[in-house]
């Protein structure tokens, strides 16, 4: 009973005077951090974003130095070179390309595709002279790890970047534009870093849909390589005859397939009903990954160079050009095929025999082309 | 991968060992908040239950994000399957993924038949984390 009478006593106390005669201490203490708050609210802003980075900036770190050790010992585990490769990996992970000048846009085209043959080359190069035993399935993987390594290491420079120029300058704007993109950017990062085992291993990957759709109309049929690094295959389909193109497997490699395509028109004199890709596409968010659509136009993704030959032999002999596209995001695209992006292959091909059954008539020569990394999928 | 931890990764001892030091001094606060509220000093056990209360949040809050840290410094990979098929017999067998496989690549023998098997599927099952972020209303 005295017990709660002291409680009831203490209540009617407090509401009247909290804290008695040190009330004033609260006062001041208000005061205090109103006027904090009014002079260092921006600073203190400023500070929590730069917190903020900083966190993501350790993750990335260690997501890089991740990539950089995956790739070493992928490197010495499969090359089994002579020397230790890490002080050229290293050299490597800072290798840059310049893309051509476009001030004069005529022509540019061709200019870039030099230049990224010379990548390329580059590239392969480099893989030889860092692991000499790797054959070339081995070889196109370990080329795909170093390009996941070398954007991780990128994407780990440009916020490094940002972020020490924001604590320099103690600019508002500067802070504020990295730590808004920065879901992002990590986001993208995150995608690469579940990328580099799948590269390392020789994983399908999901940028692989449309590929394994080509591999899975091609396989237990006769197949020729054709230039550059990809395959086709006489497939009959529906009464019609397909021409299915896909870049070669399993080695991580997406194949020049404008190159492939020109060919295969001038080889059959530009009569072709039609030409069907098939590719990963970027899906929206509240879309399901794996989802099916059908379109018009060439699916293709990269610097444009294939998708600019495509386009010029489609209207050299004015053939109508279908897409149908497998939805993913960045993070399925780069990382190992997922079960419904597996499992959407048997509805692309349906969609496919749909297209080619209401756009072309029997007899008809098509095209068909599986767009993407073939790494981990053979034909 | 990740599951060892880098530099990046640790936590400093000196900024664990003031977490748990705010923790102590929290209770202690909360506890005497409650011997001066019986012995009927009301103001001063006010105080420290303020002190007490908001150490206590402070020092678990900052646990907490210490302990995040270090979990989201690890990259999580989910097992990747591959499924082998018999065309012959139509045996089906799943396994996890080998260095080396690929879709279309004939391996070992059928158990039943002894006709080569073809690896007909990889893939790799999405956490069940990640298909809840996926989910949406609309």
């Amino acid at each position: 009973m005295n017990v709660v009478d002291a409680i009831i006593a203490a209540q009617g106390q407090i509401a009247q005077d909290p804290f008695g005669e040190y009330s004033w201490v609260l006062n001041m203490l208000f005061y205090v951090v109103f006027i904090v708050f009014v002079f260092y609210g921006q600073k203190l802003q400023m500070y929590i974003m730069l917190k903020e980075i900083e966190g993501s900036l350790y993750r990335l770190k260690y997501i890089k130095d991740e990539g950089r050790k995956t790739t070493i010992e992928t490197i010495k585990e499969i090359g089994k070179p002579q020397v230790d490769p890490s002080a050229r990996v290293d050299k490597f992970l800072e290798y840059f390309m310049i893309s051509p000048q476009n001030l004069d846009p005529a022509g540019v085209v061709w200019k870039l595709e030099h230049i990224l043959d010379i990548r390329d080359t580059r590239f392969k190069d480099e893989v030889r002279m860092m692991a000499p035993s790797a054959d070339e399935t081995q070889a196109n993987n370990l080329e795909n790890t170093l390009e996941a390594a070398m954007a991780l290491n990128y994407i780990y420079r440009i916020i490094r970047h940002f972020y020490l120029l924001g604590k320099k300058t103690y600019s508002l704007y500067v802070i504020m534009q990295i730590q808004m993109i920065l879901p992002l950017v990590m986001r993208e990062a995150e995608a690469y870093a579940s990328a580099l085992k799948a590269f390392a291993y020789g994983q399908p990957i999901g940028d692989g849909a449309g590929a394994l759709v080509a591999a899975k109309l091609v396989h237990g049929h006769e197949n020729k390589k054709i230039p550059k690094d990809c395959v086709v295959a006489t497939v009959p389909l529906e009464g019609r005859t397909a021409f299915v193109i896909k870049a070669e497997g399993p080695g991580g490699n997406v194949g020049k397939v404008g190159d492939a395509i020109k060919m295969v028109i001038d080889e059959n004199e530009g009569k072709i009903a039609s030409l069907i890709m098939i590719d990963a596409a970027m899906k929206l968010e509240g879309e399901d990954v794996g989802e099916v659509s059908e379109g018009v136009g060439a699916a293709i993704g990269g610097p444009g160079v294939d998708q600019f030959k495509i386009e010029e032999s489609l209207l050299k002999y004015r053939i109508p050009v279908n897409a149908v596209i497998v939805k993913e995001d960045i993070g399925d695209a780069v990382s190992p095929m997922r079960r419904e992006i597996f499992e959407s292959a048997d509805k692309a091909i349906e969609r496919i025999r749909q297209v080619v059954l209401e756009r072309t008539k029997e007899g008809d020569k098509v095209i068909i082309v599986g767009v993407g990394n073939t790494m981990g999928i053979g034909q | 991968m990740g599951q060892n931890s880098t530099g990046a990764s640790k936590i400093s001892s000196l900024a664990l060992l003031i977490i748990f030091v705010t923790l102590a001094l929290s209770l202690t606060a909360l506890i005497s908040a409650v011997t001066f509220f019986s012995s009927g000093e009301q103001v001063i056990s006010g105080y420290l239950l303020l002190i007490g209360a908001v150490g206590l949040v402070l020092s678990t809050y900052m646990l907490f994000q210490t302990r995040s840290r270090i979990s989201r410094l690890k990259i999580e990979v989910s097992p990747i399957t591959t499924t082998l098929e018999c065309k012959k017999c139509g045996f089906k067998n799943v396994r996890e993924f080998q260095r080396g496989d690929y879709i279309f690549k004939e391996v070992e023998p059928c158990g039943k038949c002894n006709e080569k098997m073809l690896i007909t599927a990889i893939y790799r099952e999405a956490r069940e984390s990640e298909k809840a972020k996926e989910r949406s209303q609309f």
